[in-house]
């Protein structure tokens, strides 16, 4: 890859960090709704026992808040693409004689990163809470889980952005698509004890995300082993990249 | 006139040609918005695409930029293909599109980097081009605040800064001053003037503008839904409509004219409602014959005037319509708001 293609992912994973440090609406936004839900829930399920739950509630449930900030995250930067189609900025980077790859990649690399900023305090809020890392390669395996959450998502997001008009339609996704997938995928509660909820489950790929997050974070309460929930994850993820470029690519203004 | 035509031809032989365009085609759903364009934009010049809204001349500086796929045709920019070779092409452009095309959450300077940085320019250079672009745009001062706190005609300037970052070959600019008020366009004309004449930058502008057709461009193609109507320098091009342009208001405007299509120096007419307009040559000398022959007519004249023609004029020669008169009407409608007061508190 020559230089140009370098400067152009360059510029656009730091105009994405750099819009990020400077809206601080979002970055507010953006960690608060995970921390509303760690604590709320937290504190709300306390009480409750799940059926067969090997750890206490508050550690089941940071994995599944820590995917659900790195989803919503991403998926707003490939989707954020919509606003740079809307305010014609977009027009500017597609006449740059660089490649479609390097636009995208450069924005994936910088969606990852602030998903990951994201990502790292909410666990750091949760070990201050009292949730235990197993050991030095869970937290490396949790890292390898949440970059790949984090590029699945942003390709969704890019996808669905080359196929809207506006944000509404965004909305329609999230409320109808996104949030059932989050509520199955066992972010909040075990949906395997069910035997229903436990085959929906096999068809969505956010339970293979959390479920691996979890495994890789706590070292146990995951119902698959980590290989295959990283494998399934993995696949998961090239396809998203590949069908959100794709779509990038073909789109015309 | 015929002479001076030949003239111009022979200069523009010896010139390079920089886009050239061949049957360029482009159709949306089953609606043709460009039809069959051919048309060739020589080097250093600056030249004028000028039609109403609707016309066409986005979606044709789009396809020039490799921004949209052509459905039909062909079109080179400095030798390079807009289709097989959009690498090559995008190097040696510079675009302003109609809408900003600008990140507001970053400041001016950062903008113009980042630009600086996509077309591979290195650190140093990269540094004396932000200062040089800025300060042809008077902007110097503001390059570290955030470009939305930018005012519109700021924004424009801007961009035309960031256009000429990289030295382009061939600068396009849509409508580059839609919206923006008397005083930021006259600023604007200057700087493309200057950068066309410091850079030798070749420029391809898309206007509604008579006057700024006028005042900028050495060619003009007119183009109304989709086609050209008629490319060539606007000199030939007023001479068509006549050197002088006669409005007459009478007491029986159909009369007179009856009677002056006999006169051979009536070059050609327009009827409307209230008046009537003749393209002639030397038009002084010739109201004292109109008053003379309306006279022998009784027909009373109630007021005569001369003036040059203008670009309108030749508009409304090939269309039957007037550009001014769609704009009036229109003009408030297609803009989006967004875009409306742009530039109007610089
Ligand atoms: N993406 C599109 N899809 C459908 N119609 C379009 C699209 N872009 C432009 N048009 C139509 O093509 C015509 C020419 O548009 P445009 O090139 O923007 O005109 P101009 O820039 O001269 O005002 C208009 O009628 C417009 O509605
Ligand atoms: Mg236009």
């Amino acid at each position: 890859m020559n230089h140009i293609e370098l400067q152009a992912i360059y510029v656009m994973w730091l105009r994405h960090m750099k819009r990020f440090i400077r809206s601080k609406s979002r970055l507010v936004s953006t960690i608060a709704q995970p921390l509303f839900f760690l604590f709320i829930l937290g504190s709300g399920f306390r009480i409750a026992t799940f059926e067969g739950l090997s750890v206490d509630y508050l550690s089941f449930l940071a994995p599944g808040v820590i995917s659900m900030s790195i989803l919503f995250s991403s998926m707003f930067t490939g989707v954020s693409v919509l606003w740079d189609k809307q305010f014609g900025f977009l027009q500017e980077v597609l006449v740059a004689p660089v490649s479609r790859f390097s636009i995208i990649f450069g924005r994936t690399l910088g969606g990852a990163t602030t998903a990951l900023i994201q990502g790292f305090i909410i666990l750091a809020i949760a070990l201050a809470l009292g949730v235990r890392i197993a050991g030095i390669a869970n937290l490396l395996m949790t890292i390898v889980f949440m970059i790949l959450i984090a590029f699945s998502a942003v390709g969704f997001g890019l996808t669905v952005a080359t196929k809207l008009e506006d944000f509404e339609g965004f909305q329609l996704i999230m409320n109808l698509l996104i949030m059932p997938l989050l509520f199955l995928s066992s972010a909040f509660f075990p949906v395997t004890q069910q035997p229903i909820l436990h085959t929906i489950a096999l068809f969505n790929p956010l339970f293979y995300m959390v479920d691996g997050l979890r495994g890789s974070l706590l070292g146990t309460a995951h119902i698959y082993p980590l290989p295959i929930d990283f494998i399934i994850v993995l696949c998961f993820c090239i396809a998203m990249l590949g069908i959100g470029s794709y779509s990038f690519h073909k789109s015309e203004i | 006139m015929t002479r001076c035509y030949y003239r111009s031809n022979s200069i523009r032989k010896i010139r390079m040609p920089i886009i050239e365009t061949d049957h360029l085609t482009k159709t949306f759903d089953g609606f043709t918005a460009v039809k069959d364009i051919s048309l060739s934009v020589e080097e250093g010049e600056i030249f004028g695409f000028l039609g109403p809204n609707g016309a066409g001349k986005t979606t044709t500086i789009k396809m020039l930029t490799t921004l949209l796929r052509p459905t039909k045709g062909k079109a080179t920019i400095d030798g390079a293909d807009i289709i097989t070779q959009r690498d090559k092409v995008r190097k040696s452009i510079g675009v302003v599109f109609q809408e900003p095309a600008l990140d507001i959450e970053l400041t001016g300077k950062e903008n113009l980097d980042y630009h600086a940085r996509m077309y591979g320019i290195g650190r140093d250079t990269r540094k004396r081009r932000i200062h040089d672009v800025l300060s042809l745009v008077d902007l110097t001062e503001k390059q570290d605040v955030l470009v939305k706190t930018y005012s519109g005609g700021m924004k424009r300037r801007l961009e035309i800064a960031r256009g000429l970052m990289h030295n382009p070959t061939v600068l396009f600019l849509d409508e580059p001053t839609l919206g923006l008020d008397a005083q930021t366009r006259q600023a604007i004309w200057a700087y493309i003037r200057k950068m066309n004449k410091d850079y030798h930058t070749t420029i391809f502008l898309t206007t509604h503008y008579m006057d700024e057709a006028d005042f900028l461009c050495d060619r003009v193609a007119i183009i109304d839904k989709g086609s050209i109507l008629v490319v060539d320098d606007i000199k030939t091009l007023k001479n068509l409509v006549g050197n002088d342009i006669i409005t007459i208001s009478s007491s029986d405007n159909k009369n007179i004219i009856t009677n002056m299509l006999k006169n051979n120096w009536v070059k050609n007419y327009e009827v409307h409602d209230d008046h009537i307009q003749l393209g002639v040559e030397k038009g002084d000398e010739k109201i004292p014959l109109i008053i003379q022959q309306a006279q022998s007519l009784g027909i009373q004249v109630r007021s005569i005037s001369v003036r040059k023609p203008t670009l309108d004029d030749v508009f409304l020669h090939y269309t039957g319509r007037s550009i001014r008169q769609e704009h009036t009407d229109q003009a408030e409608k297609l803009i989006p708001p967004r875009f409306r007061f742009r530039g109007s508190h610089r």
